[in-house]
This record gives structure tokens, C-alpha cells and sequence, in this order.
């Protein structure tokens, strides 16, 4: 096993006391003058929670920004899905929440594999970020008195949930989208819709810029700035099946990491407790219903395997309320890779509900006669509509079912406390990033990283970056790197056109998936893993000779698109898997069969694996060299994660 | 103006920055939609009211000849001694014949943005699903009683389409005497079920036209939404039972010379 | 992949607009699809068409999808003549195949506006909307100088009426269904949302009156008929409409305090 320590690693974490290391930092950063920040050009890729929010706040700051969607509107990216909430430390219920309980609570929830300085300056910055939104008019829900209101989640003991029906990725989203579209009517901000990135382009050692495919024309572009940053989102479509939209991919995170961004623990995925589960082989994906629903629904299976009965049919007596029984304290709001491994292994042992029995009952009947339906109405109405749309079932009568499904992703381009990649001058914020979260992350914190990251942490950090390039010459697009670069991804995507062969990349990519998921997905091993990288390699090779791409390479393609993604997601899912394989203990999402304690919990092992594993390309995936960032914990005691 | 959008591909940035040459108020504010609807609306509530009058005025018709041209009289002598006889009548035709002309000129314009607002029309039929027989018509019932009210001008007011003549007995139509004209007119079955014809095409359009304008103008209120539909219904029943028992009374002899 | 357990619809006819480019001609094409599980979703079919299509050498079927769980507002189309298909509060993503009958015809065009240009074949370019929010759809807050979350209270009825109007997910339904491409019900929606809240009072009147002129720029005239409503895979009412009309004649019209300045 390739484990070297790497002093390119270097987390640049402050010194000090941990709360005082963000305010530290920012009294010690070097500032760029504001009649000078318009002389700096600035990318940013994805315009999602923290895309958006730091495209719109760096050009607030007066730097020059130009943001790049795939989608036709910045309003599309897949931050709009999150349902639940948005964590922030205020203590506004006051039950004894705070900056430390949250940082701690991450910490733990991640199954201490995150760095210390990065989450608590999350934790800090979580409630300027509720200032922020409420600001920026995001109808947050409120109380009759007209303050804001609260809900509880998975992995937490206080109730520091900020939420906007069921939809709160939505409303933020559109909050950041509006600012965005403020700074892009200003002038602030240029915009470049339906614009995939396919290469960054690296001069002496720096990220000088990118390279875009126009998807309505083909045509390829080059961009230079000061800084490229990426919030491009996470990978967990390299499962085929998963709760992320059909467009999300890894392919900006990847083209980067094979210019020299390392990629960070890629193996760190997280499956989601609460989803619907899979009815049809054409299914294209799956839905999640927000784990609030854990809140007042209750997870059981039939006590007998195999048991066909109808939900209500099956007296209290005869019924596994499973996470009450094992984790009697947290009950249905345990983590959310517990929750799920111990639906996994309900379903495993025959006791799944549906007419699939690849489900698990989430039962709301007790909240209703608890509230009354009107009250589980005003909460989940919309979800539950969503479900019956699906599910074709009525969810106030018969239990949901639900799954875990991949939702998202820990691990990404390995970023320091600046979130700047390995590359200088490129930078990567959001889900795009491994930073925060560690092995698990919490349930309602996606959203606060991404703007976190693009509010709050992005703005300091780019102008020290930044300040001492002031009148240095820029390279131009017209530089030989970025010449190369186009000429790589013509090249790469005439391949696609030109290979004519037999199966489409949905093919392949149902393929791809089904081997991640069987392997390397909810529980994995290490038989398992060598399975999957002996198949990996010849199901590439097949897409690299038997791909078909129809249709041309000078207005929209969709298959086309959809090759590039694939391609990149095989390499991916390579890395992946050697990451698990490497990993050789089980924490957070990360669960080895061989690693766990008497009872099935993960067993975590830190005197090997307190670290970050940071991939290194070297021209196959196959052969990335592990390079080592070692975790350091100054405040947090390691401790088995317990939620008993 | 509905314009298609710039079909260049590019960078997107100074959206909002363009200064609006503005021009001044009362055009400018006609020069948007949404400036046109309340003309529409305005200009509609002038209308609905002089429609509403002019049927209840009308109906001194089933209380005969003297009581009806009494009325007609009175109409010319509004306002007599502060104006001259037939001043203020004059007046009260102005404002409607300005109202008239820009609820048709407002209604031309909005059309004329609809229009190009979807150049390229669907190639598969709609199936609407609440847009009503009335909202979809509004173009048409509006044609019909633009058109309808000059007939109606010719053969009651100007008389220009019936032959003059001096006295009611020789079935001809008499300037000033309103009722005879009425009877003589809707002796005539033809002429009677254009009346019909109409006033059924006037219902609908306000059938339509009563409930929009509070949605043009903007007053809505939880309180009051749900009376809109029924004041439209209301309003629109009353001015065809009204307007379409004329030429049926007249007919089944029920008013006559 | 484990099997179905939903029962099939078979014998589909999928009569589909394609459409090479924006300036080229297009025309209906019917594909047969012979048989799709209830449970699939009808962006689903449509895989299944492309995959089919691709493995007959034959170009797949362009049409904008994303999230497929009826938030992001990419997917379009009009289907059978109703923008988003035929069930109510629905987007095409969230619609099953179990709304429709073996041995249908479903009829699939773009949707159709002078401000939405057809980009190929289902797919339209909506950046109009964009254009509207960039003027101003927002409430100006620059990051870092908010004051605290709980400073100015918001009665719960007014923030759940400005939720009801920011769901919104910007999909184009309502100018697709509106017989005259208006887009009041997209623009009054956000204008609604903003100028319910406390925080939204500020800037009420010059983002009324710049969402509206932009809006104009591109789009129809609101007539009333209510088929925006009727479209709106969030059902949010025609009533915010009547608000944003009152907030204009407001801006222009009684709005002293900024109007005394210009």
C-alpha cells in the first residue's frame, strides 16, 4: 500500500485555540484593495449553494467572476432538491445548542475523520448564514410569533434545524440564485449557461484557467483567471441509481484531479435511510423523502421473515420497531449510515415489506393519532404527496416504504483550510470538496457547507490568494496549455462519436453502477472489492471499444454528454473501490463487513486510518498513488461512536 | 412587446443595466401589458355601468309609450339649467365614446403582443383545462358587439338604416319618439334575433369581463375572491335577461304601439 | 435489477416534435413503444424510446430533465395538449405511466413561445425568466451585514403565504399553457413572495415595476383565463397575480416617497 506523508498535504490550518483559529485567520489574511479586486478574474463552475453564493458574494467584493452552469438557468443545480433543513448553532430554542455542540456533533456524526479547524469554523459561520438567507427573503418557517422555527434531526439532541417546508434546498437555493442574478443585471457577474467544463488547464505549476464545451454547439472554449473554483457536486450518480439528479457528475472533480488535484477519500459515500425504494427495472433513479420524516414516522418490519400480510393487518405485537429497539436513545433520529445498514440488514434477512420486500415500513400512524393529521399534514403534507405520485399509496393509511439509497458524497478533491485544491489557484467548495464531513455527514449540514463555503469562507480566502498576484502577467487562452487542453477534449469527445460500436453509455452506466452498488456500496468487503476491480477494468475497456453515440457532435447531445460523464465515472468508480479496499476499518459510511464489533457496529480504527487518503493521478486509475494527510484532534477526544 | 430572445449564444452579464427611456407617465404606463389591462379594466367598469343603465332605463318600456319617452326626454335634459338641454347627454356619449375606443384600441394592442408572444402556435390541439368558452371568446364577443353596437346606433339613433318618416303610422322611424322606434323595430323577427344574437355575445364577454377586471387592476382579498365569479354571473344574467326580454315582449305583443 | 411487479401498459404510439436546430423546420414523428411497467415514470419511457432509438443506429429524443423529483423545473413538455401532462400539480418528472392506458396515442410537442426558442427537438431555451429575477427578482443583501435571523419577526401566515408563491420552480408551464405566452404567473409569483415579507418592503415598488417591464419584454398579456393555475405542477394561485398588478399600479402610481425623487 502506497502511504507516504505528503508535503503537499499541508492542511494550513491556523494556531491556536479552535475558536480562535477562523477569527485568527482573518485578522492575519492579506487583503486585496477594492479598486484593485476588479483587476482579478475569478471562475467559478456550478452554480449551485455554493457556486452560486460564491460567484454572487465575490462579485459583491468587486472581483471580476464568471460562473459556468451545464443547466439553462444557475436555478437548476441539484442543491434544490434537499428537503429537509439547514443546521445552524443559534440556540434559538434554547436547549442548550452552541458553536462547540454543533462542531462536536459533526465531528462525531462524520465518525471522527474530519479535520477539527474546518468544522468548527463551519460551526461558526452556520449562523451568519441563517442572517444571511433571512436577509435575502428565504420564507423560512416561523412560529405563530413570528420567529423562526426549529426542527430536530437525525444525529443531533437539539433542535437547530432551520427549515422551509419541505423544500428548504429549494428556497435557499433560489435565495443564492437571486443574488446571483442581481450581480449577473449589475454586471458583476458573466454568465455561461449550458456550458459543461471538460479540462482545467494548468501553466507553471497554477490553474490557469478551464476548458468548456458549449452543449448547444460543441463548441470548445477556453477561459483564464486568477482563480477556477469548482462547486461542481458530488459523484453519487456513479451508482446509476441514486437520489442525485440525472445530470450530476463528477466529471470537473475528475478533469481536475487527473490535471493534479488530489481526490480525498473517495470511498466515503452516504447512503441515505429514507428513500423510496426501487419498483421497476427502467427506474432511473430514486427519490428521497426527507429524513424529518424520521422525526414522527416509525421504522419497523415484520417480527417473521417473509411475512405477506398488509401493514395494518399486523398487530403491535408481531412488529420490529428496529432502530427504537436497538438504539433506544435516539431511536428513529440515529445516523443516518445506522439507519441504514440496519434497514440494509432487515431487508438481507427476509423481513422487507413491499411487494419487492426491498423496503422497511416508516409509519406515521402514532404521530397522527399523537398531533392529529392536520398537524402531520401542515409537516410533511407535501412529502407525502410526493410519495403517492410515485408510489401510487396513500402514506396517511398505510405506511411509507422506504430504502437507503446513495445521496451523497463525503469524499472529493482534497482541499486545506483555504479550500484550495493541490493545484494553486484552484479551489473547490461545496459537495465538490471532502472537507467537512468526514466519513458521515449529518443530516440538514449539506447546505450549510456549500454556503458556508461560498459565503463565508471562499471571499477570505481567494483575496489571500490573490493579494500578491496583483500585476502579474495572467497566461492567456491563447497559451500552448490551453490549446492542448481544447484539442484533448476534441479529440476525446470525437472518440465517443467515432467508436460505433453496440451499447449505449446508459448501458454501460447501469453496468458501472450495479458493480459499485453490489460492492462498494452499503457494506463492503474485501473479496468484494477484488471482485469489482477485477471486473471494473475489461466492463471499461468494452465502453472504450463498444460504445455507441449517436447523432453529432455540433448541436445538443445528450448521449454525447452522457459518454463524457460515464467515462469519467469508470475511472472514478476504479478509485473508489481502491480507496474501500484500502481502508481497512470501517467508519461512517465507509462500513467493511471485517471491521465491526460483536454487535454490527462499525469498528473504527485509529491508530491506522486516522487519516485522510488523498489520491495522486498518474495516468490510471488503477495505480493512483494513496498519499497520506494525518487527522490531528486537539479538542475532541476520540470515541467510539455510540448512539445507544 | 413580446420579442423572441436573443438567439446569439454568449456570455449573459449587465442584464438589468440598460436605462428605460421612459415616456411620459400616463403613456408609459399604457405602453406595458399590464398598463393595457387596466385601461382594459377601467374602460370596462364605464362600459358594464352604462350596459347596466342602459338596460335598466330601458325597461320604463313595459310601463309604455308616455313613461318611456319621458325617460328619453329626461336623458336629454340632465343637468338642465346648469347646461344647456342636451349638453350633459352629449357630455356622458364623449366619455363613452372614448372608453369605447380604448377598451377596443387596449384590446387591439394586447392582442397584437399575444400574438407575437407565440409566433409558432402549438402543432398538437390544447386540451384546456379551465380557460372557459367565454375567456377564449372575448376577441370575438367583443367584435360581435362593436359591430352590433353601430347597427343598433343606425336603427335606433340616427334612424340612418330605417326609412325616415314624419308620423308612427306609417311604420316609419321618428326622431324623438323612442318608444315607437323600439316597437317598429322589433316588429321585425330578423332584426329582433340580431338583438338576441348580441346581447347573448354581450353576456358573455361580461360574463367573462367582470371577473377579469378585478384581476387586472388588482383587487383581490380572501374576503371578497369568491363573490368575483358570482357578480360576473350576476351581472352578466341581469343585462341579457334584460336587454333579450325587449325584443321577445315586443314580439309576443306583450309591448306594443 | 429485480423484475416488476406493476402491471404493463403495451402498444404505446408516441407521436414526438423533432426538430433539428433552432432555425430549422420540424415535424411529428410516431414511435412505438410495445410495452413499459405502470410504475415507470414517463421521463422513463422516454429512456426507454432512446435507448431503443440508439440501439437502432437512430438519434435519441432531446428533451431538458434533471432532478426527476419535480423541484428543479428542467423537464418540460406538452403532452396530450396540457403542459406537464394530464395530472394536476404534477411535473412531467413526477408523472407515472400509470395516468395513461394501453394502446394510446400520447402526443409530445416543446413548449411553445416566441420567448422560449426551440432549442432541438423538446428542449427550449427559458433564459427569459432569468432575465426577469436579474432585474429584480431579489432582495438586495449584500453577505456579511445581515442583522440577526430573529430581529424582525414574521407573522406565520405571511411566511406561509410568501412560501406558497416561492415554490415556484421556474419550469415555463404557465407561459406554455397561457393561449397568450403571458408569464405573469411565474413573475407575480416571485414578486408576491418578495413583497410579502418585511424584508422585501424596501425595494416592493422598483422590483415590481423592473419585473414587470422586463417580463414585458418577452412575454404575452395576462387575460385571465387561469390555465396558468391549471399548469402549475405547484398549483400557486392566479391570486398572486392580482398582487403583482396591484404593486405596479402602486409603483407607478402612488408610490410618493420614490416617485418625489425621480
Amino acid at each position: 500500500m502506497n502511504t507516504t506523508t505528503d508535503p503537499r498535504l499541508n492542511s494550513k490550518i491556523p494556531a491556536g485555540a479552535i475558536g480562535d483559529k477562523w477569527s485568527s485567520y482573518k485578522e492575519d489574511m492579506k487583503l486585496v484593495n477594492p479598486n484593485n479586486k476588479r483587476k482579478f478574474k475569478i471562475i467559478v463552475v456550478g452554480t449551485g449553494l455554493a457556486g452560486a453564493s460564491a460567484a454572487a458574494t465575490l462579485a459583491e467584493l468587486g472581483y471580476q467572476v464568471d460562473a459556468f452552469t451545464f443547466h439553462d438557468s444557475p436555478r437548476r443545480a441539484h442543491s434544490i432538491a434537499a428537503q429537509g433543513g439547514i443546521n445552524a448553532a443559534k440556540n434559538y430554542r434554547g436547549d442548550g445548542d452552541s458553536v462547540h455542540r454543533l462542531f462536536y456533533d459533526t465531528i462525531k456524526g462524520g465518525d471522527f475523520r474530519a479535520r477539527e479547524g474546518n468544522v468548527h469554523r463551519l460551526a461558526e459561520v452556520s449562523v451568519d448564514i441563517i442572517d444571511q438567507m433571512v436577509a435575502q427573503g428565504v420564507p423560512f418557517a416561523r412560529e405563530y410569533g413570528g420567529l423562526l422555527d426549529n426542527r430536530s434531526f437525525g444525529g443531533s439532541q437539539v433542535s437547530r434545524t432551520f427549515y422551509a417546508r419541505g423544500q428548504t434546498g429549494q428556497q435557499l437555493l433560489l435565495g443564492a440564485y437571486q443574488q446571483l442574478g442581481r450581480q449577473i443585471g449589475l454586471g458583476g457577474v458573466t454568465l455561461y449557461n449550458r456550458s459543461e467544463l471538460v479540462d482545467t488547464v494548468i501553466v507553471d505549476g497554477r490553474c490557469a484557467g478551464i476548458v468548456v464545451r458549449d452543449l448547444l454547439t460543441g463548441e470548445l472554449q477556453s477561459h483564464a483567471a486568477h482563480a477556477v473554483v469548482l462547486a461542481t457536486g458530488g459523484y453519487g450518480n456513479v451508482f446509476f441509481l441514486s437520489t442525485n439528479a440525472m445530470q450530476c457528475n463528477v466529471t470537473a472533480a475528475w478533469r481536475a484531479h487527473r490535471k493534479g488535484a488530489m481526490f480525498a477519500n473517495p470511498c466515503y459515500t452516504q447512503i441515505h435511510p429514507t428513500c423510496i425504494p426501487q419498483s421497476d427495472p427502467t427506474q432511473s433513479k430514486l427519490t428521497l423523502m426527507s429524513e424529518s420524516l424520521r422525526n414522527d414516522g416509525r421504522v419497523w418490519v415484520p417480527l417473521r421473515a417473509g411475512d405477506e400480510r398488509p401493514a395494518a393487518e399486523i398487530p403491535e405485537s408481531e412488529r420490529d420497531y428496529v432502530l427504537e429497539r436497538l438504539y433506544p436513545s435516539f431511536g428513529n433520529l440515529a445516523p443516518r449510515d445506522i439507519a441504514s445498514r440496519a434497514a440494509k440488514r432487515a431487508v438481507d434477512s427476509g423481513h422487507g415489506v413491499g411487494p419487492l420486500k426491498n423496503g422497511v415500513n416508516l409509519d406515521f400512524a402514532a404521530a397522527i393519532a399523537r398531533l392529529g393529521k392536520d398537524v402531520v399534514q401542515e409537516r410533511y403534507g407535501n412529502l407525502f404527496e410526493m410519495y403517492e405520485r410515485i408510489s401510487g399509496e396513500n402514506p396517511y393509511d398505510t405506511p411509507m416504504r422506504i430504502y437507503p439509497a446513495t445521496h451523497y458524497t463525503m469524499g472529493g478533491l482534497w482541499v486545506d483550510y483555504e479550500l484550495q485544491t493541490t493545484v494553486p489557484g484552484l479551489y473547490a467548495a461545496g459537495e465538490a470538496n471532502f472537507s467537512d464531513h468526514g466519513a458521515n455527514r449529518l443530516g440538514a449540514s449539506a447546505l450549510m457547507q456549500g454556503l458556508a463555503d461560498g459565503y463565508f469562507v471562499l471571499p477570505y480566502t481567494i483575496g489571500n490568494e490573490l493579494a500578491p498576484m496583483l500585476n502579474k502577467p495572467l497566461p492567456g487562452t491563447d497559451h500552448p496549455a490551453f490549446k492542448q487542453a481544447e484539442q484533448d477534449a476534441r479529440d476525446r469527445y470525437n472518440g465517443y462519436l467515432n467508436t460505433k460500436g453496440t451499447r449505449s453509455p446508459d448501458w454501460f452506466h447501469r453496468e458501472l453502477g450495479r458493480i459499485i452498488w453490489d460492492y462498494c456500496g452499503m457494506e463492503r468487503t474485501e473479496e468484494g472489492l477484488q471482485t469489482a476491480l477485477a471486473e471494473l477494468p475489461p466492463l471499461y475497456e468494452e465502453f472504450q471499444k463498444d460504445l455507441r453515440v449517436t447523432g453529432d457532435g455540433e448541436s445538443v447531445n445528450q448521449t454525447l454528454e452522457k459518454a463524457g460523464r460515464v467515462d469519467d465515472f469508470f475511472q472514478l468508480g476504479m478509485l473508489m473501490c481502491r480507496d474501500a479496499l484500502e481502508r481497512r476499518e470501517s467508519c461512517g459510511g465507509h462500513f467493511r463487513s471485517e471491521y465491526q464489533d460483536e454487535e454490527g457496529e462499525a469498528k473504527r480504527d485509529d491508530e491506522h486510518f486516522a487519516h485522510v487518503a488523498a489520491w495522486e493521478w498518474n495516468g490510471d486509475p488503477m495505480s493512483s498513488i494513496r498519499n497520506v494527510e494525518p487527522l490531528e484532534f486537539e479538542t475532541v477526544h476520540l470515541a467510539t461512536r455510540s448512539y445507544k | 412587446m413580446a420579442q423572441a430572445i436573443n438567439s446569439r449564444r454568449g456570455p449573459v452579464t449587465g442584464t438589468a443595466k440598460r436605462a428605460k427611456k421612459r415616456k411620459p407617465f400616463l403613456l408609459d404606463l399604457y405602453s406595458t401589458a399590464v398598463g393595457k389591462k387596466y385601461v382594459m379594466a377601467i374602460t370596462g367598469i364605464v362600459l358594464i355601468g352604462f350596459v347596466i343603465t342602459h338596460m335598466i332605463g330601458n325597461l320604463k318600456m313595459y310601463l309604455g309609450k308616455e313613461d318611456f319617452n319621458h325617460y328619453a326626454e329626461f336623458l336629454r335634459e340632465m343637468l338642465v339649467p346648469i347646461l344647456p338641454r342636451t349638453v350633459f347627454l352629449w357630455l356622458f356619449r364623449g366619455m363613452l365614446v372614448t372608453a369605447g375606443a380604448l377598451h377596443v384600441h387596449s384590446a387591439y394592442g394586447l392582442t397584437i403582443i399575444n400574438r407575437s408572444a407565440r409566433s409558432v402556435k402549438y402543432q398538437s390541439p390544447r386540451d384546456y383545462q379551465v380557460a372557459n368558452f367565454a375567456s377564449r371568446t372575448m376577441r370575438w364577443t367583443g367584435i360581435i358587439v362593436f359591430l352590433f353596437l353601430f347597427w343598433h346606433l343606425a336603427d335606433l339613433t340616427w334612424g340612418t338604416v330605417n326609412a325616415l318618416g314624419t308620423s308612427a303610422a306609417d311604420g316609419k322611424f321618428v326622431r324623438g319618439d323612442a318608444y315607437g322606434n323600439v316597437v317598429r323595430s322589433f316588429e321585425r323577427p330578423p332584426v329582433a334575433l340580431l338583438y338576441i344574437v348580441a346581447n347573448i355575445a354581450l353576456g358573455t364577454h361580461l360574463f367573462h369581463g367582470v371577473w377579469s377586471l378585478f384581476q387586472s387592476i388588482g383587487w383581490s382579498n380572501p374576503r371578497f375572491n369568491k363573490w368575483r365569479r358570482w357578480l360576473a354571473t350576476g351581472i352578466a344574467t341581469v343585462v341579457v335577461v334584460g336587454n333579450v326580454s325587449f325584443p321577445i315582449a315586443v314580439l309576443a305583443g306583450i309591448v306594443g304601439q | 435489477m429485480t423484475a416488476s411487479h406493476g402491471k404493463h401498459l403495451t402498444n404505446l404510439t408516441l407521436t414526438i416534435w423533432r426538430q433539428k436546430g433552432p432555425n430549422d423546420g420540424g415535424a411529428f414523428e410516431s414511435y412505438r413503444i410495445d410495452s413499459i411497467s405502470d410504475e415507470a415514470s414517463f421521463l422513463e419511457m422516454l429512456d426507454v424510446l432512446n435507448e431503443n432509438l440508439i440501439g437502432e443506429g437512430r438519434e435519441a429524443v432531446t428533451f431538458d430533465h434533471d432532478c426527476r423529483e419535480g423541484i428543479c423545473g428542467t423537464c418540460s413538455l406538452m403532452i396530450d395538449g396540457q403542459a406537464h401532462g394530464p395530472q394536476r400539480g404534477t411535473a412531467t418528472c413526477q408523472l407515472h405511466m400509470r395516468k395513461f392506458e394501453s394502446n394510446a396515442t400520447i402526443v409530445i410537442e416543446p413548449w411553445r413561445a416566441t420567448a422560449f426558442p426551440i432549442i432541438k427537438d423538446l428542449m427550449v431555451d427559458r433564459s427569459a425568466f432569468d432575465r426577469i429575477i436579474e432585474n429584480g427578482g431579489y432582495i438586495t443583501a449584500q453577505t456579511g451585514g445581515a442583522p440577526d435571523a430573529n430581529l424582525i419577526p414574521v407573522p406565520k401566515p405571511v411566511a406561509d403565504a410568501a412560501m406558497d408563491a416561492a415554490e415556484c420552480i421556474g419550469c415555463g408551464a404557465c407561459v406554455a399553457a397561457c393561449p397568450n405566452g403571458a408569464a405573469n404567473l411565474f413573475t407575480a409569483a416571485k414578486v408576491a413572495h418578495l413583497n410579502l415579507l418585511p424584508q422585501g418592503q424596501a425595494e416592493r415598488f422598483s422590483r415590481t415595476e423592473a419585473m414587470v417591464e422586463t417580463m414585458d419584454e418577452y412575454f404575452g398579456s395576462c387575460t385571465n383565463h387561469g390555465e396558468c393555475e391549471a399548469a402549475c405542477p405547484k398549483e400557486i394561485s392566479i391570486d398572486v397575480i392580482a398582487l403583482m398588478h396591484k404593486d405596479y399600479r402602486k409603483a407607478k402610481i402612488a408610490n410618493r416617497k420614490e416617485l418625489a425623487r425621480k
